[in-house]
């Protein structure tokens, strides 16, 4: 793809990143190597550093240590070219309220200093792109959260940037406009761009992302596929629910030898998990084969993927989504003022 | 991540060669549409803007007019109208504060910080979309003081200079409040911040009253700020000069060194602002 047929760097690297406000270590050296043309899910609970590191890559912040470059061009010195290359879509959807969707499109495109005249051929073809065409003409203020929010991604792709970083795009969406967005998103890749996306919701990680970093206080914890992260964590697990709580021993028995690991027996609840690995289906099989011969009555018999939760919950002790903390490390800090979260909750 | 390899990806020249100064220009013109779009599509802004200073001149003409008219030498209505023009910029700044602190609460200057765009645009967009507000509403007050009895004593040329003084003043004004908007960072606590500024400016003024009404502790304050010494210079030039001793160049340059001294002050001011704010 190179034009040179030189060395393809990654759209987006970083190398010992850093950051700090005041005394909080926000980004405590992040590297980074994200592909062309793929999508790069930034999971991590709030306060994490992903905006941060956003705010990094997008020239909004500069680094106290390390360095990054975005399509080649380090975010410090080329700040300026770097500029015209990319696309933002912040946590809060950045539109004007009181310009129509068709102006708050041709604005950006004008402030990327594309000609008038291109600014608006454009901005028609977006808008109608993103199911927006009929609104074209209505006030921001009059939109939904998901139409703004669309409106804002719109408005990033005015320039069509090589990467695009979408901060929490579907946070505060209701499920509908969120797999509309996830759509776009997906569509976008098709195209060849390259995307960063920082999420909380291990759902959109699993699946957009061809790739999850794991972040958590200012640190990447894990990365890989969504497959690979959750095969760290130990693959799949075989849960049985019998029908006879008091037969959970002779169930227990029937079982035994089957997956890769020790059950453990929750004799109350009288529920059974066994860990698979990767031969999950083999293990169901076997077991309900078993436990027919014997005439062992089940409740109900499962198959569970570990998800991103679990990934996370391993890898760091407590669950994603849960503190709200630490808000400094989100890297929206100014001066001791946060804004911008409220709206989205 | 070696820096030997060639540059790896192309860079298109989207900016058509506007340079660096035209480039500036454009941002900023596209930021002054887009600020006075904002600005008529919210009618309470208009209705604050143009409302506000015409109760104001009813007020003052009908209701405590006759009350203070005994001091002075010229009809009050006539001493008023220079008086409204300068208090009602003064309040009309408060909306740069408003409006620069809604764009930085609402994310606007944080995707302005990601576009290759002018740094200063922001601010000069915003300034200028302000100075063409007042324009407006400076013509609407002036038709109400006429339909109310207000003349001019000097001729049309001292009116259109009075007029040119009292927006740049508004215009200076404007970066004051900038720095205002960006420091709290919220429309409504902009709104709260702005008015302890504003009200001693207005009414610790000769705007309405003669300085020489006041206790003579308030009076030098009264006498040498901002909106006294505009509000004593438009006067000049619009009624002729009403104090012995002094002439309309002396009010005019004092006023002059008041306008631009703020701008020199306060547009750095507001700048850096606006660049640590993001």
């Amino acid at each position: 793809m190179s034009p040179y047929g030189v060395r393809m760097a990654g759209a987006i690297v970083a190398e010992g990143l850093r950051k700090n406000f005041g005394t909080v270590e926000a980004l405590r050296g992040i590297d980074l190597d994200v592909a062309s043309g793929t999508v790069f899910g930034f999971l991590g609970p709030n306060g994490a550093g992903k905006t941060t590191a956003v705010r990094i890559f997008t020239t909004l912040l500069l680094p106290d240590g390390g360095r990054a470059e975005v399509v080649g061009l380090d975010v410090v010195r080329d700040a300026e070219a770097l500029r015209a290359r990319i696309g933002l879509a912040g946590q809060s959807a950045a539109v004007d309220e009181n310009l129509t969707g068709l102006e708050n499109i041709q604005m950006v495109g004008r402030l990327y200093h594309l000609p008038a005249a291109e600014a608006r051929r454009r901005a028609g073809e977006i808008l109608e792109r993103f199911g927006l065409a009929e609104a074209a003409d209505r006030q921001a203020k009059t939109y939904s959260g998901g139409m703004r929010r669309r409106l804002d991604v719109a408005a990033s792709l005015v320039a069509r940037p090589d990467v695009l970083f979408l901060d929490e795009p579907t946070t505060g969406l209701d499920p509908r406009s969120r797999m509309d967005l996830w759509a776009m998103i997906r569509e976008l890749v098709q195209e060849g761009k390259t995307i960063l996306l920082t999420t909380q919701y291990l759902e959109e990680a699993d699946n957009l992302a061809d790739r999850v970093a794991v972040v958590d206080l200012g640190s990447i914890i894990a990365e890989g596929t969504a497959d690979e992260l959750k095969d760290q964590i130990g693959g799949e697990v075989l849960e049985l629910h019998v029908k006879d709580p008091a037969q959970i021993g002779q169930v227990a028995q029937a079982l035994s030898g089957v997956g890769t690991g020790e059950p453990s027996i929750d004799a109350e609840a009288g529920k059974i998990r066994i860990p698979a690995g990767s031969d999950g289906p083999v293990a169901l099989l076997d077991s309900v084969r078993r436990l027919d011969d014997m005439k062992l009555a089940l409740e109900d018999i499962a198959l569970h993927r570990p998800t991103l939760d679990d990934v996370f919950l391993s890898l760091t002790g407590h669950a994603a989504e849960q503190d709200q903390q630490e808000e400094a490390g989100s890297g929206r800090r100014t001066r001791g003022r946060r804004r911008g979260r409220g709206r989205d909750g | 991540m070696s820096r030997t390899a060639a540059i790896p990806f192309t860079i298109p020249d989207e900016r058509h060669g506007l340079g660096r100064i035209g480039g500036a220009i454009s941002d900023a013109i596209a930021l002054w549409q887009r600020n006075l779009i904002g600005l008529r599509r919210t009618p309470q802004t208009i209705v604050f803007s143009t409302l506000q200073p015409v109760i104001f001149v009813l007020l003052f003409r009908y209701v405590f007019g006759g009350a203070v008219s005994q001091t002075l030498t010229v009809p009050y209505v006539d001493y008023l109208m220079p008086g409204i023009f300068c208090q009602m910029v003064v309040f009309g700044a408060m909306l740069t504060a408003v409006g620069l602190a809604a764009d930085l609460k609402s994310g606007m200057l944080e995707r302005f910080h990601s576009l290759p765009m002018s740094r200063s645009a922001v601010l000069a967009g915003r300034t200028t979309a302000d100075l063409t507000r007042n324009f407006f509403v400076v013509i609407l007050v002036s038709i109400a003081g006429f339909i109310v009895g207000f003349r001019i004593h000097t001729n049309v040329f001292g009116f259109l200079a009075g007029m040119g003084l009292v927006l740049l003043f508004g215009y200076a004004l404007s970066w004051v409040f900038a720095t205002v908007g960006l420091a709290v960072g919220d429309p409504e606590t902009a709104q709260a911040a702005s008015f302890p500024v504003m009200a001693p400016l207005v009414f610790a003024s000769s705007a309405f009253v003669s300085v020489a009404t006041m206790p003579g502790w308030l009076r030098p304050f009264a006498e040498h700020q901002p909106v006294s010494v505009t509000a004593s210079a438009v006067r000049a030039l619009m009624i002729g000069n009403t104090t012995p001793g002094t002439s309309t160049a002396t009010y005019v340059w004092q006023a002059l060194a008041w306008l631009i001294g703020l701008i020199v002050v306060f547009a750095p001011i507001a700048v850096r602002q606006y660049r640590k704010a993001v």
